[in-house]
């Protein structure tokens, strides 16, 4: 395993609000991260081939049209499939509360809405990364 | 005169004198027991702002030339002589869900309550030319705003609309050509010339590529569809707005308050020049461009960017392009609060922001107006929420006062300074834009985006840092329960997409495709010839050509559009 987390951000779909999407690659990529951002439009298919390719650490998916139902059970089971289950698939943007539990069914380990610290995420991650670190 | 002139220094040091006086006796007394909160106060943009201001601050502001007459050059205080003691701005909030009978619904319970102009979201596949059966689409329909594939859908939105009476928004853009073609069918069904039909379209392509997104070709042939709008309408409708040149999103995305000015007056200053270049006369042409604002949270630095913003279109239509018809050099704008101000944590706090934010769009003179609803974070507004944005409005205009004078903050020092400031700033970055070759180039190369980009991930770090405050989110938090209260309960109708596209399939069964396919082909001509594309668009939409068929002509001449990945 290479020293530096390497987390893929993705916009699936057709919505363009990238602002929280590019907030949060930067500042993983300020806290040492090694970060591809997709930018927009990406399909699932092309997101969970970016992660395989890039062999990413961390999946973050950035949903702010009302889509994340489709997307997250459409992503958390490619990534399944495609043997990446490993993978610490998490969420941002504009989700319904009472919907968070139904989307850690499909795979996705958090869910970041507005107003979430990108510093609370970069913690996330790191203690994430050493948790795994540890069981080796 | 030279009297005068000494009399005026002496005046000045007078001045400079009391206000030393003061800072060295009341002021350093009072700070001694009540040290400043922050080491440094500045606007929610970065402008530092002193601890009062006085005539000093205003001394090069001349009356005459910089502030003025509303309804006259350079219309800092407001486009109409009388303002809203003659007639209140327009209560215009947008609304757009599930299908053109779900949304045409809405439009009616907003009229009930006394909203007095419409607004319409389109779903993300109707904003990007897409029919709602393409298999990138079917998830997104419906979701963020009404579906929208042919003429059929369009006559069930404005079903029981007077479109000459209740002015109508479609805040579309790369595909807008089309939804005015739409529009402008629906309205010559109900029996209206294009003289009565009054309206907007956003259809601001320059802004998608810097803030909202949703761009469909690359920006030089955009551009050329955008002049394509405004030629036709001023021929065929000439109430109708054919563009809504658009700060709103770029301020949303992240940029300061003098980056929305800049960036939204050079599109709107590009479209009038290009109109030129193709050899319109500008007084034909930029008398029905129209603006729409963000509100944001600072209030004095909102009321100051509108001001700036009318001072600054005047002369950049006056003196710049040589309008001589006053209508062109007149800022007409609408403004929306801030979305990007509304907090997930809660919610009704969000209802106290939005009323701070449209009262800065009263007094910046905004001509219409959209309130959010508290619960904008999470969903579409509920019903009982969004009554209580329109009655936020109702409450500014007929209780609160403000209305009843023009332009009331007028001389203020620190409004009058800080108008000046956005204004000096905005007309910096603008001259960084022709710099780097225009504004087409400078968002091409990510010129723009990289600027709004940094803005915005400024702002991200005050907030965590502490130095900016949000209530609810970074200062007195609560442990909120999981789900919003039952009265704010909302969902698009999850049958909808199903819906939308049974129509398509049954209009495209029912129309005479033969009529389609010869409207299309004329469209592709024009737009390889590079003649006006319109009339072709409005053929093929009365045709009922679906919005996916039209735009993929486009696509085949000008191809799709692959930005650089600015952050």
């Amino acid at each position: 395993m290479s020293d530096r987390i390497r987390v893929v951000i993705a916009k699936p779909g057709m919505d363009g609000h990238d602002r929280g999407a590019k907030i949060i690659a930067r500042a993983l990529r300020d806290a040492g991260m090694e970060v591809i951002y997709t930018g927009i439009f990406q399909t699932s298919e092309s997101i969970v081939e970016t992660v395989l390719q890039e062999d990413a650490d961390v999946l973050g998916v950035s949903i702010l049209s009302g889509t994340y139902e489709h997307y997250a059970k459409e992503i958390g089971g490619m990534l399944r499939e495609n043997g990446l289950g490993d993978v610490l698939f998490l969420l941002g943007g504009t989700v319904s509360r009472q919907d968070v539990n139904r989307l850690k069914g499909y795979g996705v380990a958090e869910v970041f809405g507005a107003g979430a610290h990108t510093q609370d995420i970069v913690g996330y991650i790191r203690e994430w990364a050493a948790a795994r670190e540890k069981a080796g | 005169m030279a009297d005068a002139t000494r009399a005026q220094t002496s005046a000045e040091t007078a001045a400079k004198d009391s206000r030393q006086r003061w800072q060295d006796g009341p002021l350093a007394e009072s700070l001694s027991r009540f040290p400043h909160r922050k080491e440094a106060f500045r606007t929610i943009s970065g402008i530092p702002i002193g601890d009062l201001y006085t005539p000093d601050d205003i001394a090069d502001i001349e009356f005459e030339r910089d502030i003025g007459y509303p309804g006259d050059y350079p219309f800092t205080r407001g486009v109409h002589a009388s303002m809203y003691r003659g007639r209140l701005w327009t209560i215009r909030q947008v609304a757009g869900f599930g299908t053109a009978e779900d949304t045409n619904r809405r439009y009616k319970y907003l009229l009930a309550h006394g909203e007095t102009g419409l607004s319409t979201d389109f779903d993300l596949p109707t904003l990007l030319g897409r029919d709602s059966d393409h298999p990138f689409a079917r998830a997104e329909v419906g979701k963020i705003g009404v579906a929208i594939d042919t003429l059929r859908d369009a006559e069930l939105l404005w079903e029981g609309i007077s479109l000459d009476q209740v002015s109508t928004s479609m805040t579309i853009t790369a595909p807008a050509s089309v939804l005015i073609a739409m529009y402008e069918a629906v309205a010559h069904q109900h029996g209206l010339g294009g003289e009565q039909v009054m309206g907007t379209a956003q259809n601001d392509i320059l802004k998608e590529y810097t803030a909202q997104n949703e761009y469909i070709f690359p920006p030089e042939p955009a551009v050329q569809l955008v002049v394509d709008t405004m030629e036709y309408c001023a021929r065929t409708m000439p109430r109708f707005n054919p563009v809504s040149v658009s700060g709103y999103h770029i301020r949303e995305a992240g940029a300061t308050a003098a980056q929305e000015l800049a960036f939204t007056l050079a599109a709107g200053f590009t479209y009038a020049h290009k109109a030129v270049e193709r050899g319109l006369d500008i007084d034909f042409v930029a008398p029905r461009l129209s603006f729409f604002f963000d509100l944001h949270i600072d209030f004095f630095e909102e009321i100051a960017k509108l001001r700036a913003a009318r001072r600054m279109w005047a002369h950049l239509m006056r003196e710049k392009l040589g309008a001589r018809d006053p209508h062109s050099w007149t800022l007409r704008t609408h403004c929306q609060t801030a979305g990007v101000s509304l907090t997930a944590q809660q919610i009704e706090n969000n209802i106290v922001r939005t009323a701070v934010e449209a009262m800065a769009g009263v007094l910046g003179g905004t001509q219409s107006m959209h309130t959010n609803s508290m619960d904008e974070a999470y969903q579409i507004p509920s019903e009982k929420a969004i009554k209580i944005a329109v009655r936020t409005q109702q409450i500014l205009a007929a209780e609160s006062g403000i209305a009843d004078v023009v332009d009331p903050l007028a001389g203020s020092y620190y409004v009058e300074t800080l108008t000046k400031r956005v204004e000096e700033e905005a007309w910096d970055i603008l001259k960084q834009i022709e710099d780097v070759g225009g504004m087409i180039r400078a968002v091409e190369t990510g010129f723009i985006q990289q600027q709004i980009a940094d803005s915005s991930y400024t702002f991200q770090r005050q907030v965590e840092s502490g130095e900016r405050t949000i209530v609810g989110v970074n200062e007195y938090m609560e442990d909120e329960a999981g789900e919003l209260s039952p009265d704010l309960f909302f969902q698009v109708d999850p049958e909808a997409a199903e819906r939308q596209i049974a129509r398509l399939n049954q209009v495209r069964a029912e129309r005479d495709n033969r009529a389609v396919t010869r409207a299309l082909s004329g469209l592709r001509q024009a737009a390889l010839g590079k003649t006006n594309t319109m009339p072709h668009i409005a053929e093929a939409v009365r045709a009922y050509a679906s919005i996916g068929e039209i735009c993929d002509v486009f696509r085949e001449v000008f191809g799709e559009y692959r930005p650089p990945i600015v952050y």
